[in-house]
C-alpha cells in the first residue's frame, strides 16, 4: 500500500496554516510542514500551487494542491473521515458551517483593525471586536466546545486566531478574560489538546510580529 | 415532491437569495417563498437570522439555516432527490468550494465596485478585476466541465450556482458600460454557459431583468439602502 504524501506550506505565525496542522493532527495524518518566508521570497511550489492568492496554507496531497484554510480543513474532513470534525446530521453541519463563516468573516479582521488603527479608531475597533467575541460566546453557550462535547470544525477554525489575542489586548488595552470569560475558558480547554498546543505560537512572539507589521505599515 | 415544511426568505434582486431557490428547484423540493422588503426588516427574518439580519434564510421544519452557500450545501445533504450539487470526490469538492469562495470573496467585490467607482481609474481597476476573474473562470470551466455544459458537468453544480446567480447584475453592469464582460472572443465557453444556465428550468423564473436591476441600483446609489447581500 503506497503511502500518502502530504505537504503543508506553512508560516509559523499564520493562524490559517495552524488550522490545517490541527486538523491533520486530529486525524492522525503524517505530514511535512514546509516553512515559507512570507516576509521574504515565496517558494516556487507556493507560487505554482496558489497562483491567485500566493498565500499559506497550501495542502499538497499526492501532488494535488488545495488552497484556503477553511476549504483545506473541509478537505481533510472529507478525505480522512475519522474521527469526524462535523456532526453527522445535515442541520448540525449547516450550523457548524454558519459559525465557521462567521469566524472567517469577522474574527481575524476584527482583531486586526485594533492594531491597524490610530487614535480614536482603536477604541471603536476594540468595541467592535468585543461584540464579535460576545456573539461567539452566545454560540458557544454552555457547551465545552463549539462542536458540543467534542472538539470540532468551528473550534479548529477559531482557536488559532486566539494566539493573536494578546497582541489585540495590548494595543486595545483590554482583557478578553474580563469581557468574555467563557471564551477564555474555551481557549484554555482547547490548549490542553496536543494538536493545538504543538503548533500554537507564543502570544508574546505574535505580539512582536505585529509590532514588526506595524513598522512596515508606518504605524510606528 | 414536497418534503416537509420549507420556507425561503429572499429578495428578488439578491443573487445570494437566488442560490437556495435554484438548489431547491434542482432537487424538486416545494417551498414557500417569502419576499422580504429591504426597507423594513420582517420579524421572521430578524428572528431567524439575528446575527446578520439578511436574506437568504431557509426554514426547514421550523429550523433556520443562513448564508447562501451554507444553505445550498444543506439542501444538497438533506434532500436526496435530483442531481448532486457538490461533487462526490473530496478533491473535486475542494476545487468547487475554492471557486465559489473566489467568486464571493474577490470577484464579486470588483463587480459591485464598478457602480461605486468615483474616478475613471477606480472604475478601470474594478472592471479589470471583473474581466481578469472571468478569464480565470473561463479556464476553470474548460477544465472542470470535461466537455459538458456546466462547471458541475451534465447538471448545474455548486460553481454554476455561485457564479450564475450574479448574471443578472453582470448583464446590468454590461448595459451601463455599453460593453460585454462575458463575450464570444475572450470567454467563449462562459458565453454559451451563461445562456444555458439562464434558460435551465431550475433558473429561468428566478433571474431578474437587467432593466429592473438598473432601476434598483440607482436607488441604492442614492444612498437609501445597503447593497443586496
Amino acid at each position: 500500500m503506497s503511502k500518502d504524501e502530504v505537504i503543508l506550506l506553512d508560516f509559523w505565525v499564520s493562524p490559517f496554516a495552524l488550522r490545517a496542522k490541527i486538523a491533520l493532527a486530529e486525524k492522525g495524518v503524517e505530514f511535512e510542514a514546509r516553512q515559507e518566508d512570507l516576509l521574504g521570497e515565496k517558494s516556487e511550489l507556493l507560487l505554482k500551487s496558489n497562483p491567485i492568492y500566493k498565500k499559506v496554507p497550501v495542502l499538497v496531497h499526492n501532488g494535488k494542491a488545495v488552497n484556503e484554510s477553511t476549504i483545506i480543513v473541509s478537505y481533510i474532513e472529507d478525505t480522512w473521515p475519522t474521527p469526524s470534525l462535523l456532526p453527522p446530521c445535515a442541520y448540525g453541519r449547516a450550523t457548524a458551517r454558519f459559525w465557521a463563516d462567521y469566524v472567517d468573516k469577522k474574527l481575524f479582521d476584527g482583531g486586526s483593525k485594533i492594531w491597524r488603527s490610530k487614535g480614536e479608531e482603536v477604541e471603536v475597533a476594540k468595541k467592535e471586536f468585543i461584540e464579535i467575541l460576545k456573539v461567539l460566546e452566545g454560540a458557544l453557550g454552555e457547551k465545552e466546545y463549539f462542536g458540543g462535547d467534542s472538539f470540532g470544525f468551528v473550534d479548529i477554525l477559531a482557536i488559532p486566531i486566539t494566539a493573536w489575542f494578546y497582541a489585540y489586548e495590548q494595543y486595545g488595552n483590554f482583557k478578553v478574560e474580563d469581557e468574555c470569560p467563557k471564551i477564555s475558558a474555551w481557549i484554555k480547554k482547547c490548549l490542553e489538546r496536543e494538536s493545538v498546543a504543538s503548533g500554537y505560537p507564543e502570544p508574546t512572539k505574535v505580539y512582536e510580529f505585529v509590532g514588526l507589521l506595524r513598522k512596515m505599515l508606518g504605524l510606528e | 415532491m414536497a418534503t416537509g415544511d420549507v420556507k425561503l426568505l429572499g429578495a428578488w434582486a439578491s443573487p445570494f437569495a437566488m442560490r437556495p431557490r435554484i438548489a431547491l428547484n434542482l432537487k424538486n423540493v416545494d417551498y414557500k417563498y417569502l419576499e422580504q422588503n429591504l426597507g423594513g426588516k420582517d420579524e421572521l427574518l430578524l428572528k431567524s437570522n439575528p446575527v446578520h439580519k439578511k436574506v437568504p434564510v431557509m426554514i426547514h421544519k421550523d429550523k433556520p439555516i443562513c448564508e447562501s452557500l451554507v444553505i445550498v450545501q444543506y439542501i444538497d445533504e438533506a434532500f436526496t432527490s435530483g442531481p448532486s450539487i457538490l461533487p462526490s470526490d473530496s478533491y473535486d469538492r475542494a476545487i468547487a468550494r475554492f471557486w465559489a469562495a473566489y467568486i464571493d470573496d474577490k470577484w464579486c467585490a470588483s463587480l459591485f465596485s464598478i457602480a461605486r467607482a468615483k474616478t475613471d481609474e477606480e472604475k478601470a481597476t474594478a472592471v479589470g478585476g471583473v474581466t481578469t476573474g472571468l478569464g480565470l473562470l473561463e479556464q476553470a470551466f474548460k477544465k472542470l466541465s470535461k466537455g459538458k455544459g456546466f462547471f458541475g458537468g451534465e447538471t448545474i453544480g455548486y460553481i454554476d450556482i455561485a457564479l450564475g446567480s450574479y448574471l443578472g447584475w453582470l448583464r446590468a453592469a454590461e448595459t451601463l458600460a455599453g460593453s460585454k464582460y462575458i463575450d464570444e472572443t475572450t470567454t467563449p465557453n462562459l458565453t454559451v454557459w451563461a445562456e444555458r444556465f439562464c434558460s435551465d428550468a431550475a433558473v429561468q423564473d428566478l433571474m431578474p431583468e437587467s432593466e429592473k436591476l438598473l432601476d434598483f441600483a440607482k436607488m441604492l446609489l442614492s444612498g437609501k439602502f445597503d447593497p443586496p447581500k
